[in-house]
């Protein structure tokens, strides 16, 4: 097939129309917070998320979550490529509903923590890290 | 893939029953995240620890899922229970296929 560069406009016309879609369609996070809520509410509050204001290198940043009584706590890097980070599950023999871990953030960027409370509500929290030097290589 | 790893946890070795103690964990693991490239610029395929778990006489503890934001060498600090003496078994399971498993027995009194 020859393409003339009439064709060529109307690829590339189209191409941008799709890849805007998505862009439009959702904020990163959004979906994994949908399938963790199931559409529910979330209220602000009731989650503590401890994160350092600005952490000079992105490949290991140091948070802490917890929640009172809740069974699960999902944690959601929203400007990583991937904004997934970990969910925590607790077991009837979990003392504190809280963990700590390290976390890679590629950078500057918001960090979302969702809680799912035993009584099936959710609330969440935010916390800004500024990154120096972001850690998803490259 | 699953050489070089090797899980590290810090368990007091006695407790009051029913109370509340600090776990820590560290198991070293590259945690590959799959968006580095190499200096062709090809991606280093994903390599991970997907998933940490830790029981006490068979009841969990915390599950934990992870994903290639999770830091390398993971570390994960928690607290659990203590109802009676007994062995905190942890677990972790890699991407490869692996599980790497460790265990600490605690004394109450």
């Amino acid at each position: 097939m020859k393409l003339t560069r009439r064709d060529a406009i109307a690829l590339g016309a189209g191409a941008v129309v799709v890849a805007a879609l998505p862009v439009h369609a959702m904020a990163p996070g959004d979906e994994q917070i949908a399938a963790f809520t199931g559409g529910a509410d979330i209220a602000e509050g009731g989650v503590t998320l401890n994160a350092p204001e600005i952490a000079e290198n992105g490949n290991t940043v140091p948070i802490e979550v917890s929640a009172d009584g809740a069974a699960e706590i999902m944690v959601l890097a929203l400007g990583n490529p991937t904004p997934p980070v970990a969910t925590f599950k607790f077991g009837p023999l979990s003392a504190s509903r809280s963990a700590s871990t390290r976390i890679r953030l590629a950078q500057t960027q918001d960090i979302l923590a969702v809680a799912k409370m035993e009584d099936g509500s959710f609330a969440k929290a935010t916390a800004t890290v500024k990154v120096t030097i972001g850690g998803c290589g490259g | 893939m699953a050489k070089d790893v090797k899980p590290r946890v810090k368990v007091p070795k006695t407790a009051a029953v029913g109370d509340a103690v600090t776990l820590k964990t560290l198991i070293s693991h590259k945690m590959e995240s799959g968006q580095r490239k190499d200096k062709e610029g090809n991606l280093i395929p994903r390599s991970i620890i997907n998933r940490f778990t830790c029981d006490f006489n068979g009841e969990n503890v915390i599950d934990v899922t992870m994903e290639p934001a999770i830091s390398t060498n993971p570390y994960f600090e928690f607290e659990a229970v203590v109802p009676e003496a007994g062995e905190f078994k942890f677990t972790w399971y890699d991407d490869d296929g692996s599980v790497y498993e460790t265990a600490k027995s605690i004394k109450v009194g």
